[in-house]
């Protein structure tokens, strides 16, 4: 949970999740092989069945070419120059927080994220992960009340096996893609939800993603499974310390709605995005798959993109059950040689399946910002809809903005909408807002919210307003 | 150049100005002097220099000053932002203003009042203060509450787009409005409106320059002084009458005046 005071205060600095927590950690041996991935697993302790799944991930992986389909340019990946595993050394079993490193809870402190009893955020409950494993999940008892389950990934391994068996890669299977297979072969932690039939989660749940080590990849795995008639609004964010070594993060993330279910998940990533010469920053290669399995059942994305160097992400839907809902609203901003390549697909199968996406790209300095998208409408989705709003934003004369919807229809019956545009903020409209008196940043970033308006509305509210000020910061020094 | 409250210094001093846009000189030699509670009209051909002496007054960064200076107030305002212009009070109704979408009109009028109010060290006002603040001055212009939700001047007809003009002057409360050409583009009926707007929002402590083409304006708003601008200068400056007689003669002589030059 990126919270209130993340980006309060921080007009002045342009990124101020770069520092490193000094940490003894443990950390197995760089590289990657069939080893690596069984000392992984035993390290988690984790049943057969899952190594299994690793093990067949890693072997498609290694059949399979990293993918070059992208507007990205970028050196090459040394696979085997990345630490695969990375945790903070602490006490074996950790009964509660009072046994938590303090220099982690400094962290996450520092972050902006409290976690003790004492100083935690009171609407919301969050999971911190750092660097390969979770440290701890907040208001878990309060959860467990109404039968919520919001835990990390490995504890789900062992308390709710049947579940992780039944739905681990049954969205994004193993081998997917290159990045989602790599990922299947060596994730180590992330968020697992669960909402029981009937539920609406009684407060927003959310994870914290925190790189710290520089030399070891993230490799997060998240899973949400909303049960019939039940909701839950979802919220992540994520930063890292400022390397000039690039550090990659290749998570996935997989949605379950059943019947009627709802499920709002919404990301702020602001990972280190390199200084201004492109040195360092993250590489940010995400698989984000919902699946709407039920009928109406909805799954709404929505997205603001501002860190890493690198950013290869699709938050997608499959709509299976009859009037099921997907929506993607996302806001990307680049600057400097940020690089995005960025959208959903939209797969409709299921009848009077309905989509909505909404994309914002702005690109400032030498950025590069595309638009990638797919709206497919199977031979069963008849009477199905979707309509795309695609907009850019261009400030500056150097930055670029590509936009690539892709529609596939096999069904004569349904209907698919794309209005796309792109504007500039121009000089005159700057003066008009200072000459009333507005200052010159807040006159671009009034401009680039409105800009954005529509997808901020789509935020929890105190969400809206820190990507508001995100933008601001991320685009300080970028005009004029 | 007489003026009607001698014992006041003046608001606004533009004294011998020079300046260029891209090396392109523009204006020649400017000097112009507003005291409070005076209406000046600046009248003359299109390209002759009138709305650039009004934006650089208002601190465009297009434009450089080459020679001479302006000064607001008693202060060379050159050093300025735009933004600091109007904060102090300098406002500009803009001949034809910009759209912007995606900002709404509402958060745009109350961040800039607000602004304004700062400077003055007046407390800023909520959304709720300001809402009643605005709709008290939207009587001014016969304006719509309707136009406060939409975003600035987008979709807005010609005349609407003034009317917002004279409604930010209205809430900014400024010490000197200059109006480019606030008259084009309005029927009868909205240029009524607007000058109504303006006459109420003015008084003895403001300075107003119109900028405008058609002597129709100063029917509404009696000027104190008219001042011909030719080719980068003002050439001529006379009392209202001289607005009666461009009226009667066309600018051809002005060309004739620059020729002999």
């Amino acid at each position: 949970m990126v919270s209130e005071n993340l980006v309060k205060d921080v007009v002045s600095e342009p990124y101020k999740y770069g520092f490193v927590t000094d940490i003894e950690t443990e950390k197995i041996s760089k590289g990657l092989n069939e080893d690596t991935i069984r000392l992984i697993s035993e390290k988690k302790e984790e049943p057969e069945y899952l190594l299994n799944f690793r093990l067949n991930a890693f072997r498609k992986w290694q059949k399979m070419k990293e993918p070059n389909w992208a507007d990205l340019g970028y050196k090459k990946i040394d696979y085997q120059d990345i630490i695969y595993y990375s945790a903070p050394k602490q006490k074996e079993k950790i009964s509660s927080l009072d046994e938590v490193d303090p220099k982690l809870l400094e962290t996450f402190d520092k972050l902006g994220i409290p976690l003790t009893e004492q100083k935690k955020l009171t609407n919301v409950a969050v999971d911190a992960v750092f660097d390969s494993v979770s440290i701890a999940t907040t208001f878990r008892k309060e959860l467990a009340e109404h039968g919520v389950i919001f835990c990390s990934i490995s504890e789900a391994v062992k308390d709710y096996s049947h579940l992780i068996e039944k739905y681990l890669g049954s969205v994004v299977p193993v081998n997917d893609n290159y990045f989602a297979a790599l990922n299947s072969a060596v994730f180590s932690d992330g968020s697992f939800v669960y909402i029981p039939k009937g539920v609406k989660c009684p407060m927003d749940l959310s994870s914290y993603f925190r790189i710290n080590s520089g030399d070891s990849g993230q490799f997060e795995r998240t899973l949400i499974i909303a049960e019939e008639y039940s909701s839950v609004s979802y919220l992540e964010g994520c930063t890292a310390p400022m390397f000039d070594t690039n550090t990659l993060h290749a998570a996935v993330v997989e949605l379950i709605a059943l019947d009627d279910a709802s499920i709002k998940y919404s990301t702020v990533q602001n990972w280190y995005a390199g200084n201004e010469d492109g040195v360092g920053g993250i590489f940010n290669f995400v698989t984000k798959r919902g699946k709407c399995l039920g009928k109406r059942s909805k799954i709404s994305w929505s997205q603001v993109e501002t860190g890493s160097a690198i950013t290869w992400k699709y938050p997608s839907c499959l709509l299976l059950g009859e009037e099921s809902v997907g929506e993607f609203y996302s806001v990307a901003l680049t600057n400097n040689l940020q690089q995005a390549d960025t959208g959903t697909k939209m797969i409709h199968i299921g009848p009077r399946t309905k989509s909505t996406i909404v994309s914002k790209g702005i690109s400032a300095g030498n950025s590069v910002n595309s638009y990638r998208g797919l709206v497919k409408m199977g031979s069963k989705a008849s009477g199905s809809r979707n309509y795309s709003q695609c907009d850019s934003m261009l400030i500056g004369d150097r930055a670029a903005a590509n936009t690539f919807p892709y529609i596939q229809s096999q069904q004569p019956n349904s209907e698919i909408e794309h209005e796309a545009s792109t504007c500039r903020i121009s000089e005159d409209q700057l003066f008009y807002l200072q000459s009333r008196g507005i200052e010159f940043e807040e006159a671009v970033s009034m401009m680039v919210s409105g800009f954005c308006r529509d997808v901020f509305n789509q935020l929890p509210m105190e969400f809206a307003a820190e990507a508001d000020k995100l933008l601001a910061l991320k685009l300080e020094g970028s005009v004029g | 150049m007489q003026s009607k409250t001698k014992e006041l210094d003046p608001i606004l001093e533009v004294n011998n100005l020079f300046a260029s846009i891209e090396n392109l000189p523009i204006l020649k030699g400017v000097t112009i002097s507003v005291n409070p509670g005076e209406i000046h009209a600046i009248m003359g051909r299109n390209g002759c220099g009138k709305s650039t002496l009004s934006k650089i007054i208002a601190g465009h960064p297009s434009y450089k000053i080459t020679k001479g200076e302006i000064k607001f107030t008693g202060n060379n305002i050159q050093s300025l932002e735009p933004e600091e212009r109007a904060q102090s009070g300098i406002f500009l109704g803009f001949q034809y203003p910009i759209e912007i979408p995606g900002v709404s009109n509402l958060e745009f009028l109350r961040v800039a009042t607000n602004a304004r109010r700062k400077f003055l060290n007046k407390e800023e006002l909520d959304t709720f203060d300001f809402e009643d603040l605005v709709k008290e001055k939207l009587d001014l212009v016969k304006m719509d509450s309707a136009f406060l939700s939409r975003s600035i001047n987008q979709g807005f007809s010609g005349g609407e787009k003034k009317r917002n003009e004279i409604l930010q002057m209205a809430l900014l409360e400024p010490k000197i409005a200059i109006l480019d050409e606030t008259d084009s583009g309005l029927d009868i009926d909205a240029l009524r409106i607007v000058a109504s707007g303006i006459k109420k929002i003015s008084n003895e402590q403001t300075g107003i320059i119109l900028i405008t083409h058609y002597q129709r304006l100063l029917d509404e708003i009696q000027p104190d002084y008219v001042h011909v601008m030719a080719d980068g200068q003002i050439i001529k400056t006379g009392e209202s009458d001289l607005a009666l007689e461009l009226e009667k003669n066309g600018y051809e002589w002005t060309d004739n005046f620059i020729k002999e030059q």
